[in-house]
């Protein structure tokens, strides 16, 4: 039983789905109803498998699961496959969202619909991927892959100004992409070896660190997007179609604080601390910053990407702190804002494919005809506003808790995004579903169908149940963090919460 | 037991939520634009739509079943009314009996109740659980919040009685009692802070219930917005906290707290003394919550909710969540003495500030609330000198004689056919006789006319105010005092100016007198039971509360400190001082609006510019606009335009790809096409480069 390769069936079975889609032929009603269901299924499946990976988790021991290994090429590269705490939280949520993308895509999605299938099964695979990829160059030939599909997705499916926003998406990665590909370089031939784990035991000098460093930086920072390389994602939210927005702020915004955790903590723990201070900044920047802008938004999915902008500097803020709740916090954050996110961008497609529009001031009172509607969106506004008993307070309270024991202005000021927050996402709200519905456009709108109930369905249990008890996936990643976080503090030398003049008593 | 008191209106909330969802549903079901079927536009139409909206639309469907005159077409009432409000008022009953079985088991009988319930947020050394802890403290908050909770959802029953979206209503009076019944019974700082979070949720969605009204949806987001710019101070509280205690259960921070006395941490730039900062920052959180100077703003608006909600949130039970926050922290807070400092300014400002502003108000609920606001300061005045079982004192007697305020207001407004104006009132004592004689005891409460409620717990603050200066503990003391007495005359001269100007008199608004009534028997019963508990609330538990057995009846649940022995020994005048203001400011409104009505109209014409002052609130809102929000705004706005699409995109992708378009325009015609090619083009890119570095690895 335990001899099969799960995690390379979980891997490469959307692949094989994406196959059985292109063998199709034509471009007619049955085509695609096929298309979708067999993504559909593929999907599902996928996720099952990858809930057998939850089955057999041990997640008391901070190793590498599952972990599978073949020699590949040139005698260094190894498909060199395997999970521990940090990853497989990110794994489960890729492969849990993918059906959810599918279901939303069924009737909004009627163009090149086997095109657009196959291009999402290729995506999940190479999330997958990403995810769980213990070789640097596996790893990176995921994560750039990555980027082709959601590119096409982008550029073919997306709004008016799709092309405009796919390149703007494309220039930004480019630079990352290569700066991090000679990083990898620069550390096989000091390493001798591409092999992560080996990779994170090893002492890297000082100067490679820092540089190295930095190149892993450029990618990973526009990946977050931190601030000041964030523009193009609300652009690229804005013209891409709900499901490739839903993945897009679900899963590929995760890579970068993934790609921290990974290689920047462990492998440069020197150059991390060095370079810290400047995280917190751009952190902080990012959230206070970004929140203000969201203020102005007159685009809906414009407002909730800025919002996502400034969720993930609480994720990088929480990374560079260096302790456990910052730690810990991050990927809690990151896990509950792909949920939140990715819901959030869902209830704008639900009035999006009803109106056509995205734009704020088009609507009003819908909660006069959408009584339903409204109340799945005021759950995930108040996720968004970090509301205690949804699953956006554990990350946000858990990575400004870390951060304050860092240092206190950044935890101070981060802590203002925590009003800001409420001021735009109450504000949008307010604009959309409250008032007198009084547009004429507006007069016959209806409320969520079933297919979409399905799909906020678990979105809404995942929100409140971590929320009230976020206990499964802290405890997921609780041995891995903690080993993280003990080795990043011992390359230091000093533990880091000493700055704080007087070490609490646990420790 | 004692979770079956915390999680009946949970379990009320559940089902009526779930009424309220489906019968929602039923009236709009789901579905999906057929492509390219726009023009659906010009077809059926919003029931609710028929009708011009009225002055006071979002009352009409209340407005109808008074008014003969009503033309308006009612909205039906929501599928399931009736079983959802029988369903929460119900299980809040129970809830209400059993609370009041704890508070006699643990206030009197000496037990202490922890009950774990489940894990919350385990990371590090941080262990957060779900937990019940009932001590006398919490079992006096419990009787507070669900006696009060229990007899608003019955109150409501009559007053919601025509509104369409009623199972929505309780369900959100259930959320909120159930919000409440966490924070009081919370064992850590952050389950406090969960309840605390949550009131202000249920706070959100109440006051912005008639959610068609602007007025009313503005002043929902302001009031959860400047609740979190206090949540700011309180989260920083429990990080701080956390940092030095390595906990934030309450057991472990207290067990803690001596040693830490004086001890310094880091704050930002500066060293400052450890619980100093944190009890400051916590402080904030409890200004927000409750009101305070400063963070005040949010209270009045909130008005804006139905009246029932005003009883419930705005005057019993939320808003004095801070004033209970406070005394739950008062181990730390007794070993801070600058934060008690200015947790008595705070208070003494607000108890003052609200009152001048409550002189001239004239919307009938706006005045209740800042005399709301002004109750709160004492309250916390009570806190800042160290008589925290003075200042829960009065909570507990202000909760019976505010609610009955709130809810006698409304049964005025239901009269008035939703006029709030009091200048369009008068002689409604004629007409609404209960009305009036319950409101006549809640004012006499509130302004602590001997022997009621409100004297006893009011008096004992002033006194206590005045021993801690004697004492020379805080020096704010005698500051806290002599706001707090003279706030007793303001407060009693605006309260007899409502009930002069509402209840005596001539009517001013014919067509509305003529048509006043008395309210349903489920309105009545509730004023009834809380006009009996302004009075008997006082007397009979003077001793537990402010008397010789504190110590006794609050054991360890809060700090017991040596004020309340010498507020016993201050001088008779002293002591007589509260009974005189209220005397006097009874006798000033009695001229000015019984004898010689036109002394104010002439005082504001003289006194103009202090007659606005007061009538504007101090400017606060038009300050805060100016230092905040438009400020905010144009910095958004700026950032936006400027930062992102000048600089950033102007210097970044958009200049780097205007030259690659430059260059490529000749090359490559502009279709939808050339993004294969640019994907193409990656692609080969990444498999070069992984070719390049395996060639590498070869050699």
């Amino acid at each position: 039983m335990a001899s099969w390769p799960v995690l390379s069936v979980t891997t490469f079975l959307p692949a094989f789905g994406a196959l059985l889609i292109m063998m199709l032929r034509q471009e007619d009603e049955a085509v695609k109803r096929n298309a979708r269901w067999i993504a559909l299924w593929t999907t599902i499946i996928t996720f099952a498998v990858s809930m057998v990976m939850v089955w057999r988790f041990d997640s008391g021991s901070p190793e590498f699961q599952f972990v599978e290994r073949q020699p590949w090429l040139a005698g260094t590269i190894t498909y060199h496959m395997g999970v521990d705490g940090i990853s497989l939280p990110f794994v489960i949520l890729t492969t849990a969202l993918m059906p959810l993308c599918i279901l939303a895509s069924w009737k909004p999605i009627q163009r090149r619909v086997k095109e657009y299938m196959v291009a999402f099964l290729v995506l999940e695979t190479m999330m997958v991927g990403t995810f769980a990829a213990l070789d640097v160059v596996v790893f990176y030939l995921f994560f750039e892959g990555g980027l082709i599909p959601m590119f096409l997705i982008i550029g073919v499916w997306g709004g008016p100004r799709r092309v405009y926003a796919s390149f703007k998406f494309f220039l930004y990665t480019l630079l990352g992409s290569v700066l991090m590909l000679i990083a990898i370089l620069a550390m096989y031939g000091e390493a001798g070896t591409t092999d992560i784990p080996t990779l994170m035991a090893h002492d890297f000098p000082r100067t490679l660190q820092t540089w190295a460093w930095l190149a892993f930086f450029a990618s990973f920072a526009v990946k977050m997007p931190m601030w000041p390389v964030h523009t193009w994602l609300p652009d690229a939210h804005v013209e891409a179609p709900t499901a490739g927005s839903v993945i897009l702020a679900a899963v590929l915004l995760k890579m970068g604080g993934y790609g921290f955790l990974r290689f920047s903590l462990p492998m440069f723990p020197d150059a991390s601390e060095y370079f810290a201070p400047m995280v917190f900044v751009l952190s902080v920047v990012a959230i206070v910053y970004t929140s203000l802008v969201a203020l102005m938004q007159e685009d809906v999915k414009k407002l909730i990407a800025y919002s996502s902008v400034a969720h993930m500097g609480f994720v990088t803020m929480g990374i560079f702190t260096g302790n456990t709740q910052g730690v810990a916090g991050s990927v809690f954050q990151m896990i509950s804002h792909g949920i939140v996110s990715g819901a959030l961008f869902l209830c704008v497609g639900v009035i999006y494919d009803r109106m056509h529009t995205r734009e704020i001031a088009a609507y009003g009172g819908l909660v006069n005809r959408m009584p339903v509607y409204a109340a799945i969106f005021m759950l995930f506004t108040l996720a968004n506003v970090g509301l205690p008993g949804t699953s956006g307070f554990v990350g946000e309270f858990l990575t400004l808790m870390g951060a304050f024991r860092v240092n206190t202005w950044v935890a101070t000021i981060a802590c203002l995004g925590v009003i800001l927050s409420a001021c735009y996402a109450l504000w949008l709200y307010r604009k959309v579903v409250f008032g007198a519905l009084e547009k004429p456009s507006l007069a016959a709108i209806r409320d969520v169908e079933l297919r979409e109930i399905v799909v906020f369905a678990p979105l809404i249990v995942l929100t409140i149940w971590f929320g009230v008890y976020p206990k499964p996936v802290l405890d997921m990643s609780a041995a891995s963090v903690s080993a993280l976080v003990q080795s990043y503090n011992e390359a230091l030398g000093t533990p880091k919460t000493a700055a704080l003049g007087r070490p609490s008593a646990a420790e | 037991m004692y979770q079956a008191i915390v999680f009946l209106p949970l379990l009320g909330f559940l089902i009526a939520a779930a009424i309220a969802i489906v019968g929602a549903r039923a009236q709009h079901p789901g579905g999906y634009p057929e492509p390219g079927a726009e023009d659906h536009a010009h077809g059926p139409v919003d029931e609710s739509r028929h009708g011009a909206p009225s002055p006071h639309g979002d009352h009409a469907a209340v407005h109808v079943s008074h008014d003969e005159h009503d033309h308006h077409a009612a909205e039906p009432a929501a599928w399931g009314s009736r079983p959802a409000e029988v369903v929460t008022t119900t299980l809040l009953f129970v809830s209400m009996a059993l609370s009041w079985i704890a508070f006699a088991r643990v206030g009197f009988g000496g037990l202490e109740v922890r009950e774990a319930i489940a894990p919350f947020i385990f990371s590090g050394e941080l262990k957060v659980d779900w937990a019940l802890r009932v001590d006398t403290l919490t079992a006096v908050m419990l009787v507070v919040v669900t006696t009060v909770s229990a007899l608003v959802h019955l109150y409501s029953i009559g007053y919601m009685v025509d509104d369409p979206g009623r199972p929505r209503f309780f369900a959100y009076l259930s959320l909120f009692t159930f919000a409440m019944l966490m924070l009081v019974t919370a064992d850590n700082l952050v389950q406090l802070f969960f309840g605390w979070e949550g009131v202000g949720l249920a706070s959100y969605l109440l006051i912005g219930f008639w959610y068609k009204k602007p007025s009313a949806n503005a002043a929902a987001i302001k009031a959860f917005v400047v609740n979190r710019v206090g949540d700011f101070g309180f989260l920083l509280g429990i990080f701080a906290v956390f940092v030095v205690t390595a906990a934030v259960d309450f057991d472990t921070i207290f067990a803690q707290a001596p040693a830490l006395a004086g001890k310094p941490i880091p704050f930002l730039s500066w060293e400052v003394d450890a619980l100093t900062v944190i009890c400051l920052l916590l402080f904030m959180g409890a200004m927000g919550k409750s009101a305070q100077f400063l963070l005040h703003t949010w209270l009045p608006d909130a008005m804006e909710g139905p009246t029932p909600v005003s009883a419930l949130i705005h005057a019993a039970t939320m808003v004095t969540a801070g004033v209970f926050m406070v005394a739950r922290l008062s181990p730390l807070f007794e070993l801070a003495p600058t934060a008690l400092a200015v947790v008595t300014f705070v208070g003494a400002t607000t108890a003052l500030f609200a009152a001048t502003v409550g002189l001239v108000q004239n919307d009938i609920k706006r005045i209740v609330a800042y005399s709301t606001c002004s109750q709160l300061g004492y309250m916390f005045v009570a806190m800042g000198v160290g008589a925290y079982s003075v200042g829960m004192y009065h909570l507990f007697t202000h909760a019976f004689f505010k609610a009955l305020l709130f809810l006698g207001s409304g049964s005025v407004i239901v009269a008035m056919h939703h006029e709030q104006d009091i200048r369009m009132m008068g002689g409604l004592s004629r007409k609404i006789p209960f009305t009036y004689a319950m409101m006549l005891v809640g004012t006499l409460a509130l302004t602590g006319f001997p022997l009621t409620a409100g004297y006893f717990s009011k008096d004992a603050i002033i006194e206590a105010a005045f021993a801690s200066d004697h004492a020379g503990h805080n020096p704010m003391a005698f500051y806290g005092f002599v706001c707090t007495v003279a706030a007793a005359a303001l407060t009693s001269f605006y309260s007899w100016r409502l009930v002069f100007k509402t209840f005596h008199g001539q009517p001013h608004d014919r067509h509305h007198y003529d048509h006043a009534h008395e309210s349903p028997l489920p309105m009545l019963i509730p004023l009834g039971v809380l006009a009996a508990g302004s009075i008997l609330a006082g007397l009979p538990f003077y001793d537990a509360f402010a008397g010789n057995s504190v110590a006794a009846f609050f054991r360890g649940s809060l700090s017991v400190t040596g004020i309340l022995e010498e507020m016993h020994h201050v001088p008779a005048m002293i002591a007589y001082l509260p009974t005189v203001m209220m005397v006097a400011g009874f006798a000033v409104a009695w001229v000015f609006y019984i004898k010689s009505p036109g002394i104010p109209r002439a005082l504001a014409r003289t006194f103009k510019p202090v007659y606005l002052f007061l009538l504007n609130k101090w400017y606060f809102d038009e300050l805060y606009d100016r230092i905040f929000v438009r400020p905010a705004m144009w910095l958004g706005r700026a950032l936006w335009k400027g930062g992102d699409g000048r600089l950033i995109d102007g210097l970044g992708p958009d200049g780097v790809s205007a030259r690659v378009l430059d260059v490529t325009r000749n090359v490559v015609r502009l279709q939808t096409g050339y993004l294969y090619h640019y994907a193409f083009a990656m692609l080969i890119g990444v498999a070069a480069l992984a070719t390049w570095f395996i060639l590498g690895g070869l050699r």
